[in-house]
């Protein structure tokens, strides 16, 4: 059900990513702060964006779920939730990254996407602990979609307090995340950003069929035995 | 903030995209890997069937 | 389904005036806790920025304490099966539980806030106690919302009193901000509200946006 379409989805996300990194390294222009450590900003801000993207989507199958019962939406949350986390990671890391190259530490609180990301990271890591510890598998699923809608709400709030916050100890000069992009910097971070929301799309789906594989072959264990 | 010359520069940036890359082959590579041992297993159920 | 909400809470608040359970701990947690930060922080006095932090994550960190304790009485005797047979509306067990909540919470700071000034503050309150009591009042409402739906999702969970802390504080993190933006020049030498209505504004929809989730979501909870 779900590896349908998925060869071509590859195929696709493979092609958009390397056009994407064509154009960071032989097409957008050097920025003139920064230099040549601005390019991380091509794959450190649209995986963030696509991150979010996928918790706030998590939250929606979530409710969905709810309405319905239907569990295979939970199964749509959870993995989404999933992948997210595991760019959240990417996320992180690439952001260091990018703080030790321009601001010479590890880690700076001057960022807001960087910062609001971190709390949005920490509380979506409860998600596995919560959702292991229950084990009736439908009570399982339903408290995972109570937690996926209410991180699912948390996340924007979060975004607009602490760019509320940061806007007073911080105040920004330069906004490298949003505002005005020369022309062709913003070009390839569109393309980038669809190459990581293509990604994202991939891996979820390529997720899901392994899950729906593995719940296949329980059944088909379980016929098997009670057969013999 | 002052633009770190090239050469430095370059190993953050390297570091950054080889991050992101092998997060994605790590990832692919785990789940290729249990989808092809679960059809491995389905197809041995198939043939204990049979017998 | 006011009705049954009055009786939930009148029952925990019996309990509680009874037993004495959350309220004196949290309170003793936050002295306990202020006496930390003093040497901690290595400091006799704390004003602005810094007395807003210390005294809002205290009072953070003791909401924990109630939370995990929100549901206590109905898990010690099954009660928990009991309300749920009756035909009580979920609503109604969330209003009642956020409800106590709030009102531990404004017991626990009728001590926690006169020991902070007595204790840590430098700069004293006056002029600035309405707003105060403005900022106290919202910030009560969103962690009992957000503290009563957390209470709930790791009720029935083995791994509670882990899960409530991880969850309920991210969670809190931009109340955390609104409500110490908005304490920070109450409490600076010669000090006066700044910026007052932008934080009590954020207070407000968070507070909304999450009463409106948990109301919504509560139904989905506790069920068997």
């Amino acid at each position: 059900m779900y590896s349908k379409g998925l060869v071509p989805l590859g195929w696709a996300t493979a092609v958009t990513l390397t056009a994407a990194m064509a154009l960071v390294f032989f097409y957008a222009p050097l920025d003139a702060d920064q230099g040549f450590v601005q390019k991380i900003f091509y794959v450190h801000v649209p995986m963030a964006i696509v991150a979010l993207g996928g918790f706030i989507a998590g939250g929606v199958f979530a409710i969905r779920h709810l309405r319905s019962g239907d569990r295979s939406w939970d199964m749509r949350s959870y993995v989404a939730i999933h992948v997210s986390i595991i760019l959240g990671c990417g996320v992180l890391v690439t952001g260091a990254i990018w703080a030790k190259a321009s601001w010479g530490h590890w880690w700076v609180w001057d960022e807001p996407v960087l910062v609001s990301f971190l709390v949005v990271f920490l509380l979506y890591c409860v998600y596995y602990p919560l959702r292991f510890s229950i084990e009736d598998p439908d009570r399982q699923a339903r408290y995972s979609s109570v937690f996926a809608i209410t991180a699912g709400a948390f996340v924007p709030l979060n975004f607009i307090a602490v760019r509320l916050a940061e806007a007073y100890t911080h105040p920004r000069v330069l906004s490298q995340t949003g505002g005005s992009l020369p022309g062709d910097m913003r070009l390839t971070f569109l393309v980038a950003l669809a190459g990581m929301a293509l990604l994202f799309v991939t891996l979820w789906k390529l997720e899901l069929t392994a899950k729906h594989a593995s719940m296949q072959l329980k059944r088909l264990r379980n016929r098997a035995r009670v057969a013999a | 903030m002052p633009a770190l010359p090239l050469d430095e520069a370059g190993k953050y940036v390297a570091g950054a995209y080889v991050v992101f890359l092998a997060l994605i082959l790590v990832y692919v590579a785990i789940i290729g890997s249990k989808i092809a041992r679960i059809g491995r297993e389905i197809a041995e159920l198939a043939t204990e069937e049979d017998e | 389904m006011i009705g049954a909400a009055r009786a939930i809470l009148r029952k925990d608040v019996q309990i509680e005036l009874r037993t004495k359970e959350s309220v004196p701990a949290m309170t003793l947690f936050t002295l306990t806790v202020y006496v930390l930060f003093h040497f901690g922080l290595d400091r006799d006095t704390l004003a602005g920025a810094l007395a807003s932090g210390v005294l809002w994550v205290t009072l953070l960190l003791a909401a924990v304490i109630g939370v995990s304790r929100l549901f206590a009485a109905e898990r010690e005797q099954g009660g928990v099966d009991g309300l749920l047979l009756a035909p009580v509306d979920r609503t109604a067990l969330f209003v009642a539980k956020a409800a106590a909540l709030f009102l531990f919470l404004c017991a626990v700071e009728l001590v926690a806030v006169p020991a902070f000034t007595l204790l840590l503050l430098g700069p004293g309150l006056g002029a600035a106690f309405p707003e105060l009591l403005a900022i106290l009042a919202l910030g009560n409402l969103g962690i009992a919302a957000l503290g009563a739906l957390v209470a709930a999702i790791a009720a029935e969970t083995r791994a509670r009193e882990l899960i409530v802390p991880l969850l309920l504080l991210p969670l809190l993190v931009p109340l955390l901000i609104a409500c110490a933006q908005a304490t920070e020049p109450l409490l600076r030498q010669d000090g006066g509200p700044e910026d007052l209505a932008r934080w009590l504004g954020l207070l407000t929809l968070y507070d909304v946006v999450f009463v409106l989730l948990s109301v919504a979501v509560f139904d989905f909870l506790l069920e068997d």
